[in-house]
């Protein structure tokens, strides 16, 4: 369907692809006209640059590569399809809600380019900005997110202290009297909230697809091409694909990639559970977090809960965890809600995160020429997706790192500038 | 998952505490003690802050099996190395962290003779 003329000037004019009209005549007629929206390309010989990874954050990296820096001979490798990965296992939070200089800026680019997005990319995302709430049950917790507040108005983003009966005119259900947890207040940011994460990968991936980069699905990277310490290209289960600069962008299976070009990562893998319930009238209209666990709650736009809790603690490359998680995460809610206990739980799954050694990502090059690697998001990466796009789109195309990513560095253990929010050393799962 | 500990027998996993990777066991020698005067910018201290390093930070982080250090909190306070699958969760070998240690440090000596 798609030909070249509609292509690149398809884009701009692209606003009438989708109608109430339509709608209507798609529901009447078995839905046998909805056309894909990028195309099936075969890997051509070479690139200028090869993103391994058709996640949201490689989309992400492709659509500002092109969009922004004007780089469309371009190719994103999927080994799977496309947003099969975190992108559509996350609970869908964005928030620029950090401590340290070389994370909140960086969330506060992402928090902008969110709120952007759909604009840009001529694409409903659904983001709603609902606000996120963190609350906190001690005078240490309180004197902590005053801090943390102050730093994210440092920054430009939005921060708002609430004390009992702020918290309590927005959620009236919550446990405010817990015995062990009472609920003092909370660190509300307004602009913070959700998004419709599958939207993220689809609409990244037309707006990279329609101003020329081929996404090539199906196709798993199994090795590079280096020579001379210089990185020419990967070898694929659809041959060798050659490319001037190649970018690694697969957090979750990160260390398996870069292991085939011989590094060890400061990263583990690790699995991080989420869960819904069943549908349920509206009752959350933003997003809740616990401060005395390891808890966040948010209400779909269908009605089901979505929440989740703790990563499980131990190396993991399987898309599940085990029970004493659920059981903590439920506990948990209890803590704060407990009128969730009569909520059914619909489905839970799993994702796998690259727990960095000091809970904080990677956007850098590597000792190997022409090789970049993005990675290390824990489990922060969805809300970093447009600025994790956007600063990978600045290294690649220029070779010098965003103005707001320039904490991120491979070897910032060894250079003693690791960026900590939780104080705890190199322990990937208690970050 | 059931960790078979080998003095205790099956004991749920949510008893005990994740470290990671069992090479944590192995950590580098090092050469911080210098006589007075001695330059400690030279090669044998790059290498040994390399190395450190290395042995603090950097995982293989394989997929597949995977020998790593669990403690059993809940339980006798033993540290355990466990061999198990990242992919599919099985656990293949459980042993006792001190004997691991020990096997290492005589391959090591024996390794060393041999030089």
């Amino acid at each position: 369907m798609r030909n070249s003329g509609f292509r690149y000037s398809g884009f701009r004019y692209s606003g009438f692809r989708y109608s109430g009209f339509k709608v209507i005549k798609e529901a009447l007629t078995g839905h046998k006209g909805w056309k894909p929206v990028w195309r099936t390309p075969e890997p051509k010989k070479e690139y200028d640059i090869i993103i391994i990874g058709g996640g949201g954050h490689g989309l992400a990296t492709a659509h500002y590569l092109a969009s922004r820096y004007n780089i469309t001979n371009v190719a994103v490798l999927e080994k799977g399809w496309i947003g099969g990965g975190n992108v559509g296992r996350n609970t869908t939070i964005i928030r620029s809600n950090y401590l340290h200089p070389e994370n909140q800026p960086f969330y506060e680019l992402s928090m902008k380019l969110w709120e952007g997005l759909e604009q840009d990319l001529n694409y409903n995302a659904m983001v709603s900005q609902r606000g996120i709430l963190n609350l906190y049950h001690s005078d240490g917790q309180r004197d902590a997110y005053v801090r943390r507040g102050n730093s994210m108005l440092m920054s430009g983003a939005d921060a708002q202290l609430l004390d009992q009966e702020g918290v309590r005119e927005l959620y009236p259900f919550l446990d405010f009297d817990n015995a062990r947890f009472p609920i003092k207040g909370g660190l509300l940011q307004k602009r913070g909230g959700t998004v419709r994460h599958d939207a993220v990968a689809w609409g990244y991936a037309r707006g990279a697809d329609s101003r020329g980069v081929d996404i090539i699905q199906n196709c798993e990277v199994t090795g590079f091409l280096i020579k001379d310490g210089k990185c020419t290209g990967v070898k694929t289960n659809k041959g060798n694909i050659g490319a001037k600069k190649v970018a690694s962008c697969v957090a979750g299976s990160s260390s398996r990639v870069m292991s085939q070009a011989g590094m060890n990562l400061p990263i583990e893998s690790h699995v991080l559970q989420a869960f819904v319930s069943e549908g349920l009238k509206p009752i959350i209209d933003g997003v809740i977090t616990f401060g005395a666990g390891h808890f966040y709650i948010s209400q779909s736009d269908k009605g089901g809960l979505v929440f989740g809790g703790d990563i499980d603690g131990y190396n993991t490359y399987a898309q599940r965890g085990n029970l004493p998680v659920v059981e903590d995460v439920c506990e948990s809610g209890m803590a704060i809600m407990p009128s969730i206990g009569r909520a059914k739980l619909l489905r839970n799954w799993g994702g796998v995160m690259d727990m960095s050694m000091d809970g904080s990502p990677f956007i850098d090059r590597t000792h190997i020429k022409g090789l970049y690697f993005n990675g290390g998001w824990c489990y922060g990466g969805f809300k970093a997706t447009p600025a994790s796009g956007l600063c990978y789109a600045h290294l690649l195309a220029t070779d010098t790192p965003h103005e707001v990513a320039r904490g991120y560095r491979l070897d910032r253990f060894k250079t003693g500038n690791i960026v900590d929010e939780n104080g705890r050393g190199a322990q990937p799962n208690t970050h | 998952m059931i960790i078979n500990h080998p003095l205790l027998g099956p004991r749920d996993s949510s008893e005990f505490v994740y470290l990671g990777d069992a090479c944590l066991i192995n950590r580098p020698a090092w050469v911080g003690e210098r006589t007075e005067g001695e330059d400690v910018n030279d090669a044998k201290t790059a290498e040994a802050l390399q190395q450190y390093h290395d042995y603090v930070h950097l995982r293989q982080n394989n997929a597949g099996e995977h020998k790593e250090l669990w403690y059993h909190e809940q339980g006798d306070r033993s540290w355990l190395v466990v061999t198990r699958n990242t992919i599919t969760h099985e656990i293949y070998n459980v042993e006792l962290a001190k004997d691991v240690a020990l096997a290492n440090k005589t391959a090591r000596a024996t390794q060393g003779g041999k030089k």
